[in-house]
């Protein structure tokens, strides 16, 4: 028969050791406490929380300690960009010197509808996957692979998969480069977010060969170079590259690319709102 | 009991029934901190020293506290509030005394609490009914096992890091199988104590 000793004696001697060892703890921890750099804490909280670990440091509490130790500097996190940054920079009574915020940007257009696929890919839906067989399904080998390694890596949601192709939301992007290593292609690039025109093509195949799977791909045929009035275009290896320190937004190239490859992300609010009225 | 059966109980627990080896238990830390000799060494160090502390304060719960009230079936749940309680003190410890090795051990110090290794040696002593020198004894030697393993373990990796080994099979896949290896090696002390 159970008697309420039973239930008692238990919980008395569990309690008890649980209440003894507590003391112990208590008095160990005064005892042996060590003096901590106030500056963690407070910087701790200047960050985001995200332990995305893109600075390198193994999360949040881990670039702080650095940060107090002086081994990163107070701008290192690029996800907390310029708030938290002034905010660390505070504490250690330092300026941060800040770039700009970078948004991530796929260099690619190739979606099911402009780009070739030169196999019928059924394997592993993995992009380095993809990329380790021929380079992947698509007859470019400069394109995205739409499988979304990048998207899985995110930790900010700010990548969906549009048509085959890893499209960034600039809004939720944080610019924490983890898609940049994420990618086997390597076509995700970090472009200051107040430079509104990018080149989405990353082919370095001559304009002919490009010509023969890709309708939105850079031909390398040297209109954008000329017609830039800010001389901010170069040609390097059959592609065409904005220099940012030039470009001023003009989306002078944009009309002129016969086949399209330059965006501007200028209009592409309006378009995008343009088919939502159109629906 | 006799120097003999210690001796017994220090060749079982360093070799022949070595924690990681052949009992299987506290693999979490092998593998986490045995990518350098110094680290490992130092957690082994830090794992002997709960092992120890832990096979006494069990055996002085366990036939103090637990059997003469008839509570034998609380030994899991109590063993587990003395390890968590030792395994807090050592940290704190540790980090006033050896800021460095605090910062070496970093993350696999709190983990000791889990290691199966140290709850395993405490309620292996109660199973074997040793007496409280033996149960110090087989805590201490289990222990010694376990450093002698991972500081093995972790040699094989640090000159692992220069051999030409295929893309997929760098880190953790090659260290598994090297594991194994070693197990399979000290496998070879089986039936050298009865």
């Amino acid at each position: 028969m159970i008697t309420i000793k039973d239930i008692l004696v238990p919980i008395t001697v569990l309690g008890g050791l649980g209440l003894l060892f507590g003391a112990i703890l208590a008095f160990a921890s005064a005892h042996f406490a060590v003096e901590k750099d106030p500056r963690v804490d407070q910087i701790r909280a200047a960050l985001p929380g995200a332990n995305c670990g893109a600075c390198g440091y193994p999360g949040c509490d881990g670039l702080a300690a650095a940060i107090v130790a002086g081994k990163a500097p107070v701008n290192a996190c690029t996800v907390g960009g310029l708030v938290s940054a002034e905010k660390i920079g505070e504490i250690m009574g330092v300026e941060p010197e800040m770039g700009e915020k970078k948004v991530a940007r796929v260099l690619c257009q190739g979606d099911y509808g402009t780009a070739i696929q030169k196999y019928r890919y059924v394997g592993i839906k993995s992009c380095s996957a993809a990329d380790a067989l021929g380079g992947g399904s698509k007859a470019c080998n400069y394109g995205c692979l739409g499988f979304g390694d990048c998207v899985k890596v995110c930790p900010f949601n700010a990548i969906d998969l549009v048509n085959g192709i890893a499209v960034v939301d600039e809004n939720k992007c944080t610019g924490c480069t983890l898609c940049v290593s994420a990618c086997p292609k390597g076509i995700i690039q970090m472009v200051p977010q107040s430079k509104r025109v990018v080149i989405l093509c990353a082919s370095l195949d001559k304009g002919k060969e490009v010509r023969t799977y890709c309708k939105v791909g850079c031909i390398a045929c040297n209109i954008c170079v000329r017609k830039c009035p800010q001389n901010a275009i170069v040609l390097e290896n059959n592609l065409a590259h904005i220099i940012y320190d030039k470009c001023n937004n003009c989306s002078e190239c944009v009309d002129k690319c016969p086949t399209n490859a330059i965006k501007d992300y200028n209009l592409a609010k309006i378009r995008d709102e343009d088919v939502l009225v159109n629906k | 009991m006799s120097a003999t059966r210690l001796f017994y109980i220090i060749v079982s627990g360093i070799l022949v029934n070595n924690f990681l080896m052949s009992r299987f238990l506290g693999i979490c830390p092998f593998l986490g901190v045995s990518k350098k000799v110094e680290t490992a060494f130092s957690m082994g160090i830090a794992v002997t020293f709960v092992m120890g502390m832990a096979s006494v304060v069990t055996y002085i719960v366990q036939y103090a506290l637990l059997e003469p009230l008839g509570l034998e079936y609380l030994q899991t749940i109590a063993f587990i509030l003395v390890i968590a309680t030792l395994v807090q003190f050592v940290e704190m410890v540790i980090q006033k005394t050896s800021p460095t090795l605090y910062r070496a051990l970093g993350i696999y110090l709190p983990l000791i609490t889990t290691n199966c290794a140290v709850l395993g040696v405490t309620l292996l002593n109660m199973q074997y009914t040793y007496n409280l020198i033996e149960s110090l004894v087989n805590g201490i030697a289990g222990a010694l096992g376990f450093t002698l393993a991972i500081v093995l373990f972790a040699a094989i990796r640090e000159q692992m890091e220069f051999a030409p080994i295929p893309e997929s099979m760098k880190g953790f896949p090659i260290a598994l199988v090297s594991a194994g290896l070693m197990s399979l090696a000290f496998l070879g002390f089986q039936g050298l104590v009865k």
